[in-house]
């Protein structure tokens, strides 16, 4: 649970997007593309899930932007700090294969979630088309990263600061006209995910999200995570963290993830955080 | 003439609500005498059977009336590992009171004049706790530092390990959570069973040798067949029964409408309760309904209470049910108390539907009217649901507490472990071995929800089992 390596991935006016790489034998050994861990940085700390991004022999790596209190807290350990807490690997793997043709679709911190999959992807003979969105120039992460592993890789910026000015799914559309593809993987902030369901929907084409929910416990015991897919309720956490996109309902998944707000923004307040 | 039941101090109700403080203090060394002393000492004890783990009721009251306070102790804990706990959480008026000559024939729980033998229980156990007796150790050559591997530390892991330690054993415990404990550290509020005398009891057998590991997950961080490779000549598994059940009604993913299990999780693992000093939040409602009658129903109700309270929220929570308070299998203290402490009780309810506002949050359920039809396979009547009778209430958080089912985490990725349709493990009566060579079973996992003592007594007739299998590497 101790911090080997420490790396800030970028920093858009103080919202920081941080690498941690942390010393886990167990989890390394086990983990596959598309789990993550549940962690706590303190005692009094929540229990938050994280997307394994990398395994090294002995560790493995978290990507994390400092959203609330806890990633900021998390944000604050240094090399040589060590975790309160850390469990997994949790959920279910990403169903690696030969699927032909695919498109990963990548948006902010989300970018670092479909890193690890396009690798595996990759390595199964896939042909990898990659879209990756971000707000700005500054706020990219892993591009060089995932340009190693892809066929394809397009970037779109909100502002316009770096390549093309538009959304993620531009670009899908546009893909999704010319070219026939055999599967979509997206991985991101809800609406863009949402919309990606939305386009891929019209094309009849496999597609994969992998959920931000909340949890608490993170191993199927409290519910919190729980999403309705195809009408029926589902717990992120042991029958995902992937769904089919179409399936998803997304507004009530928006609406669930926003019931903490409030408290969310007194404690950060509290803590100095704004 | 028969002397009158020894009352157990509780704080008052506007103390305890503002707070997660115990509730029940306990018997002084005065009033456990004067208790014992209504025992009648009978030749032919009922009440002993009545205990699932069979603790010799009339030999340990006995003793307290000698003052006996340290023999009390060890008969108490020659079958139960855990007494402070037991003491405070078992239904006894179901069992051991239930079963006293004192209780009158026929009734469905035991009557005010049965001897307060848990109570009694608890006093002998705390006498232990605070004067730091300890269970010689029992070593079996034999089988000494032979190890074997327990997944799961609530109340059948940490019994099983218990024994098992006392023989010498080397235990390791595989919990998945960041605490020890299981349903008594996630699930029951620390009114009800103070943490520092879970945190004693989890020491002292850590003292004894058992090594706990936290934040592990056989099936997950490990398999099971690892164990064994690892060395660990046997595997009890204590998974306990963690997965929620849900009503299955429109609405119920609206926000604010929690599990019993996510509600109790926050607050009594987390320590939602002391928010902003620990980080986990928990919402709170000023209409809060709680759904269900069992003991879960009870201990959310009196959470979310209190938070009210301490949140400068008038109280106002309600146990809505579908039968009447007299089918309800919660213990009778947790329903009287809740109703001390203004839990409303609003009964023959069955919840159809919740709706919500614009943001998602829960604001009404409409239900209907029940009435009592005839019994079911539990004993109890059944509620029949009028047509017509729909009606809202009002409710802006609703916690649902109707039952949990098998953890199936590990016997998920080990097929070769035998289930039955709910996802409970089928192990043999006596000897409570899994379909698997070596892999033995108790508590929830085996019986579905069932009490904390009930889970001690299937993981002792494991350990019993256990040590046997052990003697085979001999």
């Amino acid at each position: 649970m101790k911090i080997l390596e420490k790396q800030i991935l970028s920093d858009l006016q103080g919202i920081r997007v941080i690498s941690l790489k942390v010393l886990a034998l167990q989890i390394a050994l086990k983990a596959k593309p598309g789990q993550f861990i549940a962690l706590m940085v303190s005692k009094e700390g929540e229990r938050i899930p994280l997307t394994i991004v990398e395994k090294d022999k002995d560790s493995i790596t978290l990507i994390f932007q400092e959203a609330g209190l806890t990633t900021k807290l998390l944000g604050k350990l240094e090399v040589g700090d060590s975790l309160f807490a850390l469990v997994g690997p949790l959920g279910h793997a990403t169903e690696i294969k030969l699927y032909g043709r695919v498109v990963l679709v990548g948006g902010g911190v989300g970018i670092a979630e479909i890193y690890p999959v396009a690798r595996a992807l990759k390595e199964a003979g896939n042909y990898l088309v990659t879209i990756l969105g971000s707000r700005t120039k500054d706020s990219l992460i892993l591009e060089q990263e995932l340009r190693s592993v892809s066929n394809e890789l397009y970037i779109v910026t909100d502002d316009g600061s770096y390549q093309r000015r538009g959304f993620t799914t531009d670009i899908l559309k546009e893909l999704l006209e010319k070219d026939r593809y055999d599967l979509v993987y997206s991985v991101g902030p809800i609406p863009m995910m949402k919309k990606v369901a939305e386009v891929t929907k019209d094309f009849n084409v496999k597609t994969i999200v992998s959920l931000n929910a909340l949890m608490v416990d993170a191993t199927g015991m409290c519910g919190c995570c729980r999403v309705t897919v195809g009408g029926k309720t589902k717990f992120s956490c042991i029958d995902g963290p992937e769904f089919e996109a179409q399936a998803v309902d997304w507004d009530e998944l928006t609406k669930r993830n926003r019931a903490y707000q409030d408290k969310e923004k007194h404690i950060c307040n509290l803590n100095k955080f704004s | 003439m028969t002397k009158e039941p020894v009352k157990v101090k509780e704080s008052s109700v506007f103390e305890r609500i503002s707070n997660f403080l115990e509730v029940v203090s306990g018997y002084s060394p005065e009033d456990a005498l004067l208790e014992a002393s209504r025992c009648l000492q009978c030749k032919d004890p009922s009440c002993i059977p009545g205990c699932p783990v069979g603790i010799n009721i009339k030999k340990f009251i006995g003793q307290i009336t000698e003052k006996d306070f340290s023999g009390a102790y060890f008969t108490i804990r020659e079958k139960n590992n855990f007494p402070g706990i037991c003491g405070r959480v078992c239904p006894a008026e179901y069992q051991c009171r239930k079963a006293c000559v004192l209780t009158k024939k026929d009734s469905i729980f035991a009557s005010d004049q049965a001897i307060n033998i848990h109570f009694l229980e608890r006093f002998a156990g705390d006498f232990g706790m605070n004067n730091k007796l300890e269970m010689a150790k029992i070593p079996d050559q034999k089988i000494s530092g032979l190890k074997v591997a327990v997944v799961g530390s609530g109340p059948a892991g940490l019994s099983c390990a218990g024994e098992l330690s006392r023989l010498g054993v080397k235990v390791v415990i595989f919990e998945s959570l960041h605490n020890s404990g299981g349903v008594l550290r996630y699930g029951i509020p620390p009114f009800r069973m103070p943490r520092d005398i879970l945190d004693f009891e989890i020491d002292y057998l850590k003292s004894s040798g058992v090594e706990i590991l936290p934040n592990f997950i056989v099936g997950r961080t490990k398999e099971l067949r690892e164990l064994f490779k690892e060395g660990f000549l046997a595997v009890f598994l204590g998974l306990g029964a963690g997965v929620p059940s849900f009503l299955g009604i429109p609405g119920e993913n609206l926000s604010n409408v929690y599990s019993a299990n996510e509600f109790l999780t926050r607050i009594n693992l987390m320590s939602a309760y002391e928010f902003p000093k620990s980080h986990t939040p928990v919402n709170i409602g000023k209409h809060i309904l709680v759904i269900g009658g069992g003991n879960t129903a009870m201990d959310a109700a009196r959470c979310a209470l209190r938070l009210q309270k301490m949140n400068n929220i008038d109280p106002d929570t309600t146990i809505v049910y579908r039968r009447t308070e007299a089918e309800m299998p919660s213990r009778r203290l947790e329903i009287e108390h809740a109703k001390e402490e203004g839990v409303k009780f609003r009964m023959l309810v069955k919840p159809e539907e919740f709706s919500g506002d614009e943001a998602g949050f829960v604001k009404k359920l409409r239900s209907l009217e029940c009435k009592l039809g005839e019994s079911d396979a539990s004993g109890r009547r059944k509620p029949i649901a009028i047509a017509g009778s729909d009606f809202n209430l009002d409710c802006d958080l609703a916690i649902i507490a109707i039952g949990l089912k098998a953890n199936q985490i590990l016997t998920s990725v080990t097929p070769e472990i035998k289930t039955n349709k709910y996802g409970d493990v089928l192990v043999d009566a006596q000897t409570m071995e899994t379909s698997v060579k070596g892999v033995f079973a108790g508590g929830d996992i085996v019986g579905g929800e069932g009490t904390v003592i009930e889970a001690m007594g299937m993981a002792k007739r494991a350990a019993l089992a256990i040590k046997d299998y052990l003697y085979s590497f001999c």
